[in-house]
C-alpha cells in the first residue's frame, strides 16, 4: 500500500493491529450482548406480579433516545470525515456534538429508569425487570465510558493534533461508538417495540 | 463488622494455616528486603512487557496453585480414606471441593497453558513480541489479582462451598449466606477479564505477526491449537462474564435472575455457565494437544504424521465444542428430542479427537524414539487419556448416563480426560521448553521419579474411583458406612494420591536442584528438534530474533539446519525496537483486586472510593505516549555473538 493512499490510522504496522485488535475485542461484545439479550428472552415473561413491558414503556422517550444515539453516530462518522482530511477544528466540533448526543441519550435513559422505578419495577421487582435493567444497563454502562474514553481523546488530539498515532486511537473510538449504536438498533426492536406489541 | 466475621475462626486447620500464611508473607517481605530486591522485582518482573518473563511468571503462579488445589485433593482422598472418617466435617469438606475445583481449572491449569503460549508462540512465529504487549502485562497480573482473592477465602470470610459449577439455588444468598460465593462470582469475575484479553491478543499475534513465509499452513501444530483455543477463549468467556454478573446481581442486589420465587430461573445459571464451561474443557485441553505433537515429533525424529488433518480436528473440535454444552445435565428436564441430539453432537467429538490421537501413533511408528522425560509424559498421555475418553462416549449416552450422571464415575471420567491432556501436557512443556527459558535442561535422573511416581499415582487414585461410582457412590459425598463396602477402593485410591504428592515433590526438587546444579550452555537446539523458537539462544535473548526468520516451508528450522544455513550475518544487525516497561498493568489490578474484595464484603462505599484507583490507571495509560526503545545494534551484534561464536 503507498503511504498517500492509506489513511493516517492505518500506516503503521502496530496501528493496523490495534484496530484489528478492536475488531476481535468487538466479536467479543457481540457474544456479550447476545448472551444479555438471550438471557431476557429467556425471562422476558417471567414478571412475577410485577408490571410487564408494555404497563411501563413510554413510546415517545424511547424514540427521542433513539433519534439522539443514531445521529450522534451520524455526527462520529463527519467527525472521522473530518479527521482523514486533517481539519482539526472541525473534528474536535462534530466530537463535541457526538458526545452531548450521547450525554442527551443518557440523560433520557435515566430519567426513563427513575420513571419505571416510581411505576414499581426496580431491578429487584421480577426476573423480566433484571433482565431488562441489566441488558440497558451494560448499554448505558458502555454510553457512559464511551463518553469518557473520547473527551480523554478530545484533550490528546487538542495538544497533539491529528496524528497517526491519535487518529488510530479516534478511529477505534468510534468504532466502538458505532457499535453501541448498532446493540441500540436491537434493544429498540426486540425489547421495545416487541414488548408494546 | 466484628473480626470474628471477618477471620475464619475455629478450625484448628485454618488456624494453622493462617499462621503459616502471615509467617511466611512477613519472611518473603523480610528476605526481599534483605537481599535488596525491592527494585529489581519492580524493573525486570512487576513492570515488564517481556512475553518471555510473563510466561515465566505464569507459570510460577501455575505451580504455586497446583500446590494449593494438590493439598484440597489430599484432604479430601483423607477424608474418604476409610468409612465414617471424621477428618473433615460436610461442610469443610464442601468448600475444599469447590475450592480444589476452580483453583485446579482456573488458576493451575489455565495459567500453565496461557504461561507455555506466552514463552513459545512468539518465538515459533518468529515475532519479536505479542501484538500487545502491555495488554499481555495486564492480563496477567489480573488473573493474579483474581487468584489472589479467591485464595484470600480461605483465611478471611470463607471459602465459597456450592462446588466450582456453582448450581443456582445452591449458590443464591438463601442457602448459601456467607462471602464465600461472592468470592467466586468476583475473584472469577477478574481473572476472566484477563483471559479474554490474552485471547485477543493471540488472535491477533498469530494472525499478523508470523514471520515472512510463515504461511498459515506452516504454522507449527502448537501455534495453532493456541489459535484456535484463542478464538475460543473470545466466543465463551463473554457468556461467563455475564452470568458471573447476574450471580453477583443477585447475590449483592437482590435481583432475581436465577430465584424462582419473583420469576428468575435456575436452568438459565446452568445453560450459561456450560456454554462457556463445556468449551472452557477445550480451551485447556487444545494446547496441550498442541504440545504433545510438538514433543512427539520432535523425539520420534520424524515430521508429525497428518499434519493437516491434525489442523483440521482442532478446528472440528473448536466448533463442536461449542454445541454440547446440555450434555452436562441430561438429567434436568430436556425433552428426549433435545437430549439425543446433545447425544449425537457430543459423540462426534470423539471422531477427530480419535484422528489425533492415531496421528501420534502414526508419527511413533517406525520412528527413532527418544525417552527423553518430555517425551515419556507424552507416550504415558495417549493411554490414559484414551481411558478418559472412552468413557467419554459412556457419558454421552443420554440413556445410559441417567444411571451414572453425578456419581464417582464421572469424577474418574474427567480426572482421566484433565490429567493426562492437561498435566500431563504442562509437565511434558515444561521440561521441553524449560532450556529455552533458562539456559538449563532439568535433570532428567529426578525427572524420571516425578514422572514415574505421578504417573503410577495417578492411576492408583483413579482408576478405583471408577468402580465405586459405577457401585453407586454419587460424587461430593464426604463420608460413607462401611456397609457400602467402598473402603477398600476409596483407601487404595487415597494412598495413589500420595504418590501423586511424592511425584510433585519430586517436580519441584528437580526444579531446585535443577537451579543449583544443573549444566549450562546447553546450545540454543538442546533436543535437536524442528521448529522456530530452537533457533535462537537459550535462554531467548529479550529482543528473541536478531534478525526475524524468513520461512520456506513446514519444520523450515529442521531443514535449514540440515543444510547448514543458519548462520547470522553480520550486515543484517540492525537496531531493534522494543516497547518499555509499563507500571499500569499491575497499577490496575491490584486496584481491581482492592475493589474486588470490598465489593466481597458488601462494602459499597469502599468499593465506589477504591474504584476511582481503577480511573486513575485508566486515565495514565490512555496518556501514556511512550512509543518504546531501540536497542542499537552494537548491543545485539555482542549477544549474538556470544552463543553463535564469530558472525559471517
Amino acid at each position: 500500500m503507498t503511504q498517500a493512499n492509506t489513511p493516517l490510522e492505518y500506516r503503521s504496522q502496530q496501528h493496523q493491529m490495534n484496530i484489528f485488535g478492536f475488531w476481535v475485542f468487538l466479536g467479543a461484545e457481540i457474544v456479550l450482548f447476545s448472551t444479555l439479550f438471550a438471557s431476557y428472552f429467556v425471562l422476558e415473561h417471567n414478571t412475577a406480579g410485577g408490571p410487564a413491558g408494555q404497563d411501563i414503556f413510554i413510546l415517545k422517550d424511547v424514540l427521542i433516545e433513539t433519534f439522539l444515539l443514531l445521529t450522534s453516530s451520524f455526527t462520529a462518522g463527519l467527525a472521522i470525515h473530518s479527521m482523514r482530511s486533517m481539519q482539526k477544528r472541525n473534528l474536535i466540533i462534530w466530537t463535541i456534538v457526538t458526545l452531548l448526543l450521547g450525554a442527551g441519550f443518557l440523560y433520557m435513559e435515566i430519567n426513563e429508569f427513575i420513571h419505571y422505578v416510581h411505576e414499581g419495577a426496580s431491578i429487584q421487582t421480577s426476573g423480566f425487570t433484571a433482565a431488562f435493567f441489566t441488558l440497558l444497563g451494560t448499554h448505558g454502562a458502555h454510553v457512559t465510558f464511551g463518553i469518557f474514553w473520547i473527551s480523554l481523546l478530545l484533550v490528546q488530539i487538542a495538544r497533539r493534533g491529528i496524528t497517526e498515532k491519535t487518529a488510530s486511537k479516534f478511529f477505534i473510538a468510534s468504532l466502538y461508538w458505532h457499535f453501541l449504536d448498532v446493540v441500540w438498533i436491537f434493544i429498540f426492536t426486540f425489547v421495545y417495540l416487541k414488548g408494546m406489541m | 463488622m466484628s473480626l470474628d466475621k471477618l477471620l475464619v475462626t475455629g478450625d484448628p486447620l485454618i488456624l494453622f494455616s493462617q499462621i503459616a500464611i502471615g509467617l511466611t508473607m512477613v519472611g518473603l517481605v523480610a528476605l526481599i528486603t534483605y537481599l535488596k530486591r525491592w527494585k529489581w522485582l519492580w524493573n525486570e518482573w512487576f513492570t515488564t512487557v517481556d512475553h518471555k518473563k510473563i510466561g515465566i511468571m505464569y507459570i510460577i503462579s501455575g505451580v504455586l496453585m497446583f500446590f494449593r488445589g494438590g493439598v484440597d485433593g489430599l484432604l479430601m482422598k483423607a477424608q474418604t480414606s476409610r468409612p465414617d472418617m471424621e477428618f473433615l466435617d460436610a461442610q469443610h469438606y464442601d468448600e475444599i471441593f469447590t475450592t480444589h475445583g476452580v483453583i485446579m481449572i482456573l488458576f493451575m491449569a489455565m495459567p500453565m497453558l496461557i504461561g507455555i503460549m506466552n514463552v513459545v508462540v512468539p518465538l515459533q512465529i518468529g515475532a519479536r513480541d505479542v501484538a500487545f504487549p502491555k495488554l499481555n502485562a495486564l492480563s496477567f497480573w489480573l488473573f493474579f489479582a483474581g487468584a489472589m482473592l479467591f485464595n484470600l477465602s480461605f483465611v478471611v470470610g470463607g471459602s465459597p462451598d456450592a462446588g466450582w459449577t456453582s448450581y443456582f439455588p445452591l449458590a443464591g444468598k438463601e442457602f448459601t449466606p456467607g462471602v464465600g460465593n461472592n468470592y467466586y462470582a468476583i475473584a472469577l469475575q477478574i481473572a476472566g477479564i484477563g483471559t479474554l484479553a490474552t485471547g485477543i491478543n493471540f488472535v491477533v499475534t498469530i494472525t499478523k505477526m508470523r514471520a515472512p513465509g510463515l504461511k498459515w499452513m506452516r504454522l507449527p501444530i502448537f501455534t495453532w491449537s493456541t489459535f484456535v483455543t484463542s478464538i475460543i477463549i473470545v466466543a465463551a468467556f463473554p457468556i461467563l462474564t455475564v452470568a458471573l454478573a447476574y450471580m453477583s446481581l443477585d447475590r449483592l442486589f437482590g435481583t432475581h435472575f436465577f430465584t424462582v420465587a419473583a420469576g428468575g430461573d435456575p436452568m438459565l445459571w446452568l445453560n450459561l455457565f456450560w456454554l462457556w464451561g463445556h468449551p472452557e474443557v477445550y480451551i485447556v485441553v487444545l494446547p496441550a494437544f498442541g504440545m504433545f505433537s510438538e514433543i512427539i515429533a520432535t523425539f520420534a525424529r520424524k515430521n508429525l504424521f497428518g499434519y493437516k488433518s491434525m489442523v483440521f480436528a482442532v478446528v472440528g473440535i473448536a466448533f463442536l465444542s461449542m454445541l454440547v454444552w446440555v450434555h452436562h445435565f441430561y438429567t434436568m428436564g430436556n425433552s428426549a428430542a433435545v437430549n439425543s441430539i446433545f447425544s449425537l453432537t457430543t459423540m462426534m467429538i470423539a471422531i477427530p479427537t480419535g484422528v489425533k490421537i492415531f496421528n501420534w501413533l502414526f508419527t511413533l511408528r517406525k520412528g527413532r524414539i527418544e525417552f527423553t522425560n518430555p517425551m515419556l509424559w507424552s507416550l504415558a498421555f495417549i493411554p490414559c487419556f484414551t481411558i478418559g475418553g472412552v468413557t467419554g462416549v459412556m457419558l454421552a449416552m443420554a440413556a445410559a448416563d441417567y444411571q451414572y450422571h453425578n456419581t464417582m464415575f464421572l469424577v474418574a471420567h474427567f480426572h482421566y480426560v484433565l490429567i493426562p491432556g492437561v498435566v500431563f501436557a504442562v509437565f511434558a512443556a515444561v521440561y521441553y521448553w524449560w532450556p529455552k527459558m533458562f539456559g538449563f535442561k532439568l535433570n532428567e535422573k529426578i525427572g524420571k521419579w516425578h514422572f514415574w511416581l505421578f504417573v503410577i499415582g495417578f492411576n492408583f487414585t483413579f482408576m478405583p474411583m471408577f468402580f465405586v461410582g459405577l457401585d453407586g457412590m454419587s460424587r461430593r459425598m464426604y463420608t460413607y458406612s462401611e456397609s457400602t463396602g467402598w473402603g477398600a477402593w476409596l483407601g487404595f485410591s487415597a494412598i495413589g494420591s500420595l504418590v501423586m504428592a511424592a511425584g510433585f515433590a519430586a517436580f519441584c526438587y528437580n526444579i531446585y536442584w535443577s537451579f543449583r546444579y544443573a549444566e549450562r550452555n546447553v546450545g540454543n537446539d538442546p533436543w535437536n528438534a524442528r521448529t522456530l523458537e530452537w533457533a535462537t539462544a537459550s535462554p531467548a535473548p529479550h529482543y528473541n530474533f536478531a534478525k526475524v526468520p524468513e520461512v520456506d516451508s513446514l519444520d523450515d528450522f529442521w531443514y535449514k539446519k540440515k543444510a547448514g544455513k543458519l548462520g547470522l550475518k553480520k550486515s543484517d544487525i540492525k537496531p531493534i525496537h522494543m516497547p518499555s516497561n509499563s507500571w499500569t498493568p499491575i497499577f490496575i489490578s491490584v486496584a481491581f483486586g482492592i475493589v474486588g474484595f470490598f465489593l466481597v464484603f458488601e462494602w459499597f462505599t469502599l468499593a465506589i472510593i477504591s474504584s476511582v484507583l481503577i480511573i486513575i490507571g485508566l486515565i495514565a495509560n490512555t496518556f501514556d505516549y511512550d512509543d518504546g526503545y531501540h536497542i542499537p545494534a552494537e548491543e545485539v551484534e555482542e549477544e549474538e555473538r556470544e552463543w553463535r561464536g564469530e558472525l559471517e
